[in-house]
């Protein structure tokens, strides 16, 4: 009577956890770098200012020192004057430097400012190696498409980019 | 409280939520037509028509790649337009998007931006107080 209480089925319990994980490996990469997520700007300024133009770009996207010398020359954004109160311009930039890809995001950024200098502060995030590397696979043609227009346009291929997740489309 | 003044507190406060509203581009064509009439006596109000003709007009002195308003914004202002970097851009028209011109500020931030882009220069308050009563109409 005892025996058949306390038997336990030690084979099939193995069995699961075998093939659960490479499961938790998976998982785990999702929540840790290489998973295409990019946390999405959700501050209201942020997505105001830097979302008009273009896609509200997520701050781990870049490294502090880059956000930095950006909000430094917002009269001559990429060609555009996008120049804004010293109120907004700080808030803004506390928002970027804090989560940037080297500060609070970089458990979200993988490898991608692995070819990033130390001192380097990359402008634009299509030229980083990583991005230029993960791109590389697109027609060039692509790019100038009615729907495309430019390579700052995220969402015309990564449907959930808004969302903060990048994955190949 | 007597009925009557319920009834005109009723009103007063009926009246100024519609001044919230709808006020709003209506209090800043009040601004920029009193800066038209400080500069010119004979200002005899804002035109839709003209300023129809402004948001397509093809401009050519500002930058190569936006010539008109309504490269970005289309030519009907009811439906959305789209940036330079393929970013939609809620429609322009008053109807369309009823919000938009709810700050003052707001505004004057994209006309500084947007007419520095299009024509190379900062726009007139007659252009401006025109390109509203088009946005106004529609």
């Amino acid at each position: 009577m005892n025996t058949t209480t306390l038997r336990v089925p030690y084979r099939p319990i193995i069995m699961g956890l075998l093939l659960m994980a490479p499961l938790a490996f998976v998982l785990d990469r999702a929540q840790a770098g290489d998973s295409h997520y990019y946390p999405p700007v959700t501050d209201p300024v942020v997505l105001e200012e830097c979302g008009s133009c273009h896609l509200a770009f997520p701050p781990s996207m870049l490294p502090a020192r880059s956000w930095t010398v950006m909000m430094a020359n917002l009269e001559d954004h990429f060609g555009d004057d996008a120049s804004l109160s010293a109120d907004a311009a700080r808030h803004i930039e506390a928002y970027l430097v804090e989560r940037a890809a080297d500060r609070g995001g970089q458990r979200y950024v993988g490898k991608l400012l692995r070819g990033v200098g130390a001192r380097e502060a990359p402008q634009r995030i299509s030229e980083l190696p990583k991005w230029v590397h993960e791109h590389d696979e697109v027609r060039r043609s692509r790019w100038s498409e009615p729907e495309v227009r430019s390579k700052a346009n995220c969402a015309a291929c990564h449907r959930d980019a808004e969302q903060g997740y990048y994955d190949d489309d | 409280m007597s009925i009557r003044s319920t009834a005109l507190m009723l009103l007063v406060l009926a009246s100024a939520s519609a001044h919230a509203l709808g006020g709003t581009l209506e209090e800043q064509l009040v601004r920029y037509a009193a800066e038209v009439r400080a500069a010119d006596s004979a200002f005899s109000g804002f035109s839709a028509a003209r300023g129809e003709q402004f948001h397509n007009a093809r401009f050519g002195t500002g930058k190569p790649d936006t010539p008109a308003c309504s490269t970005c914004h289309g030519s009907d202002p009811a439906t959305p337009g789209r940036t330079l970097t393929g970013k939609a851009i809620e429609p322009v028209a008053l109807s369309a998007s009823p919000s938009r011109y709810a700050d003052p500020e707001k505004v004057e931030k994209w006309f500084k931006r947007n007419c520095n882009e299009v024509l190379g220069r900062a726009c007139s308050p007659a252009e401006k107080g025109d390109w509203l009563a088009y946005m106004q109409s529609r």
